[in-house]
């Protein structure tokens, strides 16, 4: 009792200044300035310095790692700071504040932005005139005949990526389901998912290589050297529209085949055993158990699957832009966004053609709403 | 006939064995063919296919001699005891002995191959001076088929892993920190307007960042952001933000209520209960979503070659500039490429059960 009396009549000076409220204030301020101050000197280091290449990795991960818990640990000390009733109402904005703010600058805030920029012109200065007027670049979107060509390709994507990646996976998903070594063989399968697109770019690249004929010139891609021991000749494969699309698309199976199958697998675990045993005893075959049983349980995770493939499909970048440039009629939407915008400078167009990707995701937004919410009434 | 089904059930394993072997090798050999041939000698890559490292049967020289001056060769005339022509030894003359005569490059040479088709082992003639090369930033000397010396500029791949790591690692534990606080709030606090901002960002799980570009892209150029490091962190936080939200809003909403009420009643703050309690109770949560987005973060072309550039080079730009300049330069692109994958492939084989658990969670992301 007498100690903690003594501790505080013992209280120096400042530790008084900064329990009342200027002080407090005054306290925060320069906090929040000192943090202000070290973050700004980080960035700066980082964008300009000359610094030997690993000190500037070792910095900007300390830097950004440490910034963030910095901020939130600050931010969240001055809010305790306040006097409690007003603290306690602001506090949950400190927590969803930061996210909201960049989902918004970064997601929603873009959606306006990118709109009203795909009714101007190429430099989005002035609006877009002519032709449909403000509407004009709608109409070279839709009229125009590479944009024709960039549509039909997504289309091939999107059906014959989904399709097979889906009907590969569930193949695979079922038959392992079955085998000792599931493991292995779901492993093999899924590997490729750990891979850049830029890189199984490179990898199919080599598989289709072609080095034309001439003497003593040996076939070094497998696809031709397979070709040309069945008595074939060699081909250029990625050069022959329309079929490089297909050629293109056996990457993005390849890719995808081991997502479809990893969460067909957990799907088909799921299902009862005394369901399936039910039915066998009832006479019924494995085919028959896969069509009237297997299918209908998953049918709600397959069509999950395959809507996912498809917006990837429809989203796909990277691959195209790698292998072929979108040359030799193999161009798809997401690369004319991108040459539109960089290539040819044109942010209208290309503003246009994001407005067009959006809402061709917008079921998959509404869905997705309309989950929330019948599982918030739940609750 | 439980014999019989006990028989009947072990070729069916079989077969399924084999079907699912067979296209596990499909699956393999195109990333196979890329490893061995980054291990092989420039020369041998441009003059033999990758298989050729394994045991096979080759056309393998034994002897090499120069006609006689004397010899018409405009006529037939006869060599190693057998009549033929210069046409027929250009495409190649087969002696009953199994050896192959070949005339070597145009008539005027007047020289002669004999060959003899044998077994080959596994091909020891392997290097990794591929690496070597694609890593550092200095020239790159090396042969081509033809035995011609190349001299290309370096490609600096070290340094742009090192990038990558720069920008993987600051734009993975960002958004988690701040995903938490936002699913912390959402799930345990009360405030206005909670139900419609969470709506917001269910809504935008999916939509395609092609939207953000454009936009975001005029907004780095004037608050000068373009090429730097926190410009990238901030842009791979924003898109990856609505899926770490929800996907942690689900779990840390799970969570028994009567551990927070506990954790109230001693008094603690919102922040302690958080940092002390919500964040190590999420860990499996956490690391599915870590996992991903440094998966996705890593392997990500569009937004750093919008963003970054030239200026701040990662492993997938820099492994697209290779494709682009030195398309046919394969000793330094299946280099190259194994480059870029040997860190996520590390974090596959380790972590694969999170791995799996985040990729299926995550793949809806824009």
């Amino acid at each position: 009792m007498n100690a903690s009396n003594e501790n505080l009549s013992n209280q120096s000076w400042y530790t008084r200044l900064i329990s009342s409220l200027p002080g407090k204030i005054m306290l925060s301020t320069l906090v929040l300035l000192l943090t202000y101050f070290l973050l700004q000197q980080g960035f700066l280091f980082l964008r300009d310095s000359k610094a030997p290449q690993l000190i500037i990795v070792l910095v900007a991960v300390v830097w950004g790692v440490g910034g963030i818990a910095g901020l939130f640990y600050i931010t969240n000390w001055i809010i305790e700071q306040l006097p409690g009733e007003v603290g306690r109402k602001l506090q949950p904005f400190i927590f969803i504040g930061p996210a909201i703010a960049l989902i918004g600058w970064y997601l929603i805030i873009p959606v306006f932005r990118t709109f009203i920029l795909s009714l101007k012109g190429p430099l989005g200065m002035d609006w877009a005139g002519e032709g449909l007027g403000i509407f004009e670049n709608y109409r070279f979107v839709f009229t125009d005949r590479i944009m024709l060509e960039v549509f039909r390709n997504n289309l091939l994507w999107m059906v014959f990526g989904t399709t097979f990646s889906v009907l590969f996976g569930l193949l695979i998903a079922v038959l392992a389901d079955r085998s000792k070594f599931e493991k292995i063989y779901k492993a093999i399968i899924f590997m490729p998912m750990a891979i850049s697109f830029v890189g199984a770019g490179v990898i199919w690249k080599f598989m289709y290589t072609y080095r034309g004929s001439g003497v003593g010139i040996q076939e070094i891609g497998l696809l031709n050297a397979i070709v040309l021991a069945f008595g074939g000749q060699s081909q250029p494969w990625l050069n022959i529209p329309p079929w490089n699309n297909f050629f293109l698309i056996i990457i993005m199976i390849w890719l995808q085949t081991g997502y479809a199958m990893v969460v067909f697998s957990s799907a088909i675990k799921g299902i009862p055993e005394e369901l399936l045993e039910a039915a066998r005893i009832d006479g019924a075959n494995e085919i028959q158990v896969f069509f009237r049983i297997t299918i209908p349980y998953i049918k709600g995770t397959l069509i999950t699957v395959a809507t996912t493939i498809v917006i990837f499909s429809l989203k796909l970048f990277d691959i195209v832009r790698v292998m072929t440039g979108g040359n030799n009629g193999t161009n798809v939407i997401a690369n004319e966004f991108y040459l539109q915008r960089f290539t040819y400078g044109n942010t209208g167009r290309a503003s246009a053609i994001a407005i067009i990707l959006l809402i061709a995701v917008i079921p998959v937004v509404v869905s997705n709403v309309r989950e929330l919410n019948k599982d918030r009434r739940r609750f | 006939m439980a014999a019989g089904t006990k028989k009947q059930k072990r070729s069916s394993a079989f077969l399924i064995n084999g079907v699912l072997v067979l296209i596990c090798l499909i699956w393999l050999i195109p990333t196979m063919g890329v490893l061995v041939t980054s291990f092989r000698e420039s020369q041998d890559i441009f003059n033999s296919g990758w298989w050729a490292i394994f045991p096979h049967r080759e056309d393998v020289e034994t002897e090499r001699f120069k006609l006689d001056e004397s010899i018409n060769v405009d006529e037939a005339f006869e060599v190693e005891g057998i009549e033929t022509t210069f046409k027929e030894l250009q495409e190649g003359l087969e002696l009953e002995d199994g050896r192959k005569l070949t005339w070597f490059g145009n008539k005027r040479t007047r020289e002669i191959v004999i060959t003899e088709r044998k077994w080959v082992g596994f091909s020891t003639n392997l290097t990794i001076s591929n690496y070597k090369d694609v890593l550092t930033g200095k020239d790159i000397k090396f042969t081509d088929g033809g035995g011609n010396e190349i001299v290309r500029r370096g490609n600096n791949l070290g340094g742009a892993f090192l990038n990558s790591i720069a920008v993987t690692i600051p734009a993975t534990v960002i958004p988690i920190l701040i995903a938490a606080f936002a699913a912390f709030g959402f799930s345990w606090l009360k405030f206005p307007g909670r139900d419609i901002l969470f709506t917001l960002i269910v809504a935008v799980l999916v939509v395609p960042l092609q939207i953000s570009l454009v936009p975001i892209l005029q907004d780095y150029t004037k608050m000068q952001l373009n090429g730097t490091f926190l410009g990238i962190w901030l842009a791979h936080t924003g898109f990856g933000l609505p899926l770490a939200t929800y996907l942690l809003f689900n779990y840390i909403s799970s969570l028994p209520k009567e551990l927070l009420e506990a954790a109230y009643i001693d008094g603690a703050s919102n922040f302690t209960i958080l940092t002390k309690l919500i964040i190590p109770l999420s860990v499996p949560a956490l690391a599915s979503f870590a996992i991903f987005q440094f998966l996705w973060v890593w392997n990500d072309y569009l937004v750093s070659l919008v963003f970054l550039g030239e200026k701040t080079r990662v492993v997938t730009y820099a492994l697209a500039s290779i494709v682009g300049e030195k398309g046919q330069d394969w000793h330094l692109l299946t280099a190259g490429a194994f480059v870029s994958m040997i860190l996520p492939m590390m974090v596959f084989f380790l972590l694969q059960r999170y791995f799996v658990r985040g990729m299926m969670a995550g793949s809806v992301k824009g």
